[in-house]
């Protein structure tokens, strides 16, 4: 049901400066990946160029056929408003726009899958709750919810577990087990790399540049760890344009 | 004075403040809903630069009909309204500048030009009409206008509901799932624009945004639901009209700013109050058991 998802000298940029630089590699199909790296190695900048959100400098992703609407995307949680005036069960609904778009009205069918997904997440009986009620760990249920209802074959989640207590993070690890056990592909950014070793199998350590993109053992090794610590510090203002080396080019 | 006198006389005796309350009323229903919808999208600034921006337009409509005229003013208005929306629109997209700052850049120039726009062409008292309106000066054409305006509004609004809300909630999922959040944003705009096309001949462009941001800030001090503010904020709007009128017309006051400050008035007893006001913190109640 998944694609391979291929990065192709994927480069993004701020003012000039690479955010994301040169990253090529595989998210092989129904793969569970984490993307880990100091702050500011680049990896919401480089979900987000998955989403087609950011503009590429250079390279290209090819989707495997798939288009951005076979996603379901998590952003992180401050790029919502928690304050808006929507009920639990009208944003877990909004999983199911692939089906009611715009204009078509919910579904007995539809209403009975948004109640499964609050029940799988363990938010049962919250429906009429409006959002800015809950807590962190259960406005972060509800976006899970959403993304149970979309159904999508390929899964990004950017940090899903910040400021998220361990009880909530168990049960949406679980799903995330699921997805995977389903043949999703699923994506998420993490920092944890703890968490990672023990439920991500792949991973891809940015460090701007991918520093190890692979089984998780051998990327978080102690010396890529090390040099992704050293590459994010490496910014320079004064960076002379780079020039791509004779592989790349080829 | 008996409460005839008072509240229905002014509108029995005088088929100007009927149509005034009429325009009022129409007013209310269109600019209330989608004052709420621009203040949860945290741009009630940005109703204000528009409603700034529609002056050259407006100014170049007044000039053209050789007075006030709602259908030249508001034509030339939706222009230069729109005109400033999508720039600052592209500007934002493509520059490393934010929303807010894009459209004070073009609010301003737009105001600029049209206060020069009137003035090389027009008297003071011609910008007085444009910036501060006159609204018991509204006639049989005005009043259409604004009724078709208000009715296109709503019949919009509800056909594009679910997407505005969620484009306003989470723009970001909207561009994921493909929802078109750009056209929906712009259309929106375009929204606002228009109510405040309506509301120059009542309001002036300088006022016309109050009848669409207070009774929406009203209305989020009241309401927890999203159709209940923007009830709160139609009916409060037209609250605001109606008492507005009265006052003017037993006080002998300017009608246009007597409706905003009726609006300023119940905003200021909101904050004391509403379930989240000063009188609430003074005297809270017993906290529940769960």
């Amino acid at each position: 049901m998944s694609a391979a998802i291929r990065f192709d000298n994927v480069m993004v940029t701020y003012n000039r400066h690479p955010a994301v630089h040169h990253v090529s590699g595989i998210f092989a199909p129904s793969s569970l990946t984490a993307i880990a790296g100091p702050n500011g190695a680049g990896k919401s900048t480089l979900l987000k160029a998955l989403m087609g959100e950011l503009p590429l400098a250079e390279g290209s992703i090819d989707l495997g056929g798939l288009s951005t609407r076979d996603f379901g995307y998590l952003p992180q949680a401050a790029e919502i408003d928690r304050r808006f005036p929507l009920t639990v069960a009208d944003t877990v609904m909004l999983g199911a726009w692939r089906q009611i778009g715009a204009f078509a009205g919910t579904t007995p069918a539809e209403a009975e899958r948004a109640r499964r997904a609050l029940m799988a997440v363990g938010l049962e009986g919250f429906e009429r709750r409006y959002i800015g009620s809950l807590s962190a760990g259960e406005f972060q249920r509800v976006l899970f919810a959403r993304l149970l209802l979309q159904d999508a074959s390929v899964i990004i989640l950017d940090e899903p577990f910040t400021a998220i207590d361990a009880r909530t993070t168990r049960d949406l690890l679980t799903i995330i087990r699921r997805w995977h056990q389903d043949g999703r592909t699923v994506i998420a950014v993490l920092h944890d790399f703890e968490r990672i070793r023990t439920h991500f199998p792949q991973t891809l350590l940015l460090a701007r540049e991918a520093i190890e993109w692979g089984p998780t053992e051998t990327a978080l090794s102690p010396d890529n760890l090390l040099r992704a610590r050293a590459m994010s510090e490496n910014w320079d203002e004064q960076a002379p344009v780079c020039l791509p080396s004779e592989e790349m080019r080829a | 004075m008996t409460l005839y006198s008072l509240l229905v006389a002014p509108f029995a005796d005088y088929g100007f403040m009927r149509r005034a309350l009429v325009a009022s009323v129409a007013l209310a229903m269109g600019s209330g809903p989608i004052g709420v919808l621009l203040m949860l999208r945290r741009m009630s600034l940005a109703g204000d630069a528009l409603s700034h921006a529609v002056l050259p337009g407006a100014a170049l409509g007044f000039l053209a009909a050789g007075g006030v005229s709602l259908p030249a003013m508001g034509l030339g208005g939706l222009v230069a309204g729109l005109g400033v929306a999508l720039m600052s629109g592209l500007v934002t997209r493509t520059t490393v500048l934010r929303e807010d700052a894009s459209f004070a850049s073009f609010y301003l120039t737009s105001l600029a030009l049209g206060v020069l726009i009137v003035s090389l062409h027009g008297s003071n008292r011609n910008l007085l009409h444009v910036l501060f309106g006159t609204i018991l000066a509204i006639d049989a054409t005005a009043l259409y206008v604004v009724g078709g305006i208000a009715s296109l509004n709503l019949v919009i609004l509800a056909l594009v509901y679910r997407p505005l809300v969620v484009e306003c909630f989470d723009p970001g999922f909207l561009r994921a799932v493909g929802g078109r959040g750009s056209s929906y944003h712009f259309l929106f705009l375009f929204l606002v624009v228009l109510n405040l096309v309506a509301g120059f001949q009542a309001l002036g462009t300088l006022m016309a945004v109050g009848l669409m941001m207070l009774p929406a800030i009203i209305a989020q001090l009241w309401a927890r639901t999203l159709p209940a503010m923007m009830l709160i904020a139609a009916s409060t709007a037209a609250l605001s009209g109606f008492v507005g009128l009265i006052a003017s017309f037993h006080l002998g006051l300017a009608s246009g700013p007597t409706i905003i400050l009726t609006a300023s008035v119940l905003y200021g007893a909101s904050l004391l109050f509403g379930p989240s006001g000063v009188v609430r913190r003074l005297f809270p109640r017993p906290h529940l058991a769960g």
